[in-house]
């Protein structure tokens, strides 16, 4: 409603239309305290170049990994990332929430 | 998503027209559904459910299998006719929300560039500027600040007509006394004229302009997101 994901989905069509590959991901779920909310988007190039966010940057590097494997196998697939564990060498939220995130190709 | 489908979504977007992405997570199926297109559609209950609460999430398919519903709603544009000084105070605050501002006054000495550096401003009489800032919708907000009812009326009533998400009006309970009765004339039953917030803004006590810019903007806020008997405290 208030702030849109406009300019992200404008750029994900301006992308793909240059030519370049490209992947969305989208924030599906969220539990707790999760920093952005349900719909929010990322758009990630297949030379890692990305624009929005599905967390408060504490996960975007581990989305951006995943979505090169989207953008190279056409798969679309559900991250799940929960609360930091840093003992783990893993990607997680310091805020303690959950979230799934959907990534597909544009095709 | 197929390039087609983003390509026909931010179509809709840039038309200023809801629509919805539907997703199957698990396969990737993914359709566009048009807001004219909610009623035929084997989940319309869901969808329109959704695009009521602005809110995207998960759902249950008729084959009990979960769709993503992602709610892609026009962003909300806001129309304060009246360029007063509570208006200058609305600037920054709406610009801070993601509101799409538009400030309206025929009275070319307040609606001065110099009182609102950057802001799209309109020196015209609510008929003709309305036509400028493009069809009032349900994703539009209006606020009459000018306490002249030669302005503030048929602002209100092109409001009013379009059904516009918000709608509100500055001036006392004696000056909302007399604006009903106009109204009424107009041919608006009560439950129309109604969904105009008079007195303008959420009972916080406001004394300031910033503080009634505040208020106005809370409630337009919680109109958007708990509906229009819950911001009014009904």
């Amino acid at each position: 409603m208030l702030s849109t994901e406009d300019d992200i989905l404008r750029a994900a069509e301006g992308w793909r239309r240059e030519g370049r590959a490209v992947a969305l991901a989208t924030v599906i779920e969220t539990w707790g305290s999760a920093p952005r909310p349900v719909g929010s988007h990322l758009v990630i190039d297949g030379d890692s170049r990305f624009l929005g966010s599905v967390s408060g940057g504490c996960v975007e590097g581990e989305v951006i990994t995943e979505a090169l494997d989207v953008i190279e196998d056409g798969r679309p697939r559900t991250l799940e990332f929960g609360v930091a564990d840093e003992t783990a060498w893993r990607a997680g939220l310091s805020c303690g929430g959950r979230i799934r995130v959907f990534v597909e190709r544009i095709d | 998503m197929r390039l087609d489908t983003l390509s026909a979504l931010n179509a809709e977007r840039a038309a200023r027209r809801p629509a919805l992405i539907v997703t199957d997570p698990e396969d990737g199926d993914q359709r566009l559904v048009r807001a004219a297109e909610i009623a035929a559609d084997p989940l319309a209950a869901l969808l329109r459910e959704r695009l009521r609460s602005g809110r995207s999430g998960l759902g249950e398919g008729p084959d009990g299998r979960p769709v993503f519903v992602a709610v892609h709603a026009p962003p909300v544009r806001l129309v304060v006719v009246g360029a007063v000084h509570i208006s200058q105070a609305l600037v920054p605050l709406a610009a801070q929300l993601g509101l799409d501002l538009t400030v309206i006054d025929p009275r070319t000495a307040f609606a001065s560039p110099e009182r609102f550096p950057g802001v799209r401003l309109i020196a015209e009489w609510p008929d003709k500027a309305l036509e400028e800032v493009g069809p009032l919708d349900a994703y539009t907000a209006v606020a009459a600040l000018t306490h002249d009812p030669k302005i503030d009326d048929p602002a209100l009533i092109a409001a009013l007509r379009a059904d516009c998400a918000y709608i509100g009006a500055l001036g006392s309970r004696k000056t909302q006394a007399r604006r009903v009765e106009r109204l009424e004339q107009a041919g608006f039953d009560a439950a129309v004229i109604g969904r105009i917030h008079a007195p303008i803004g959420l009972d916080i006590g406001a004394v300031s302009p910033a503080e009634i810019a505040l208020s106005i903007l809370a409630q337009l806020v919680a109109t958007l997101r708990k509906g229009c008997d819950a911001a009014a405290g009904r």
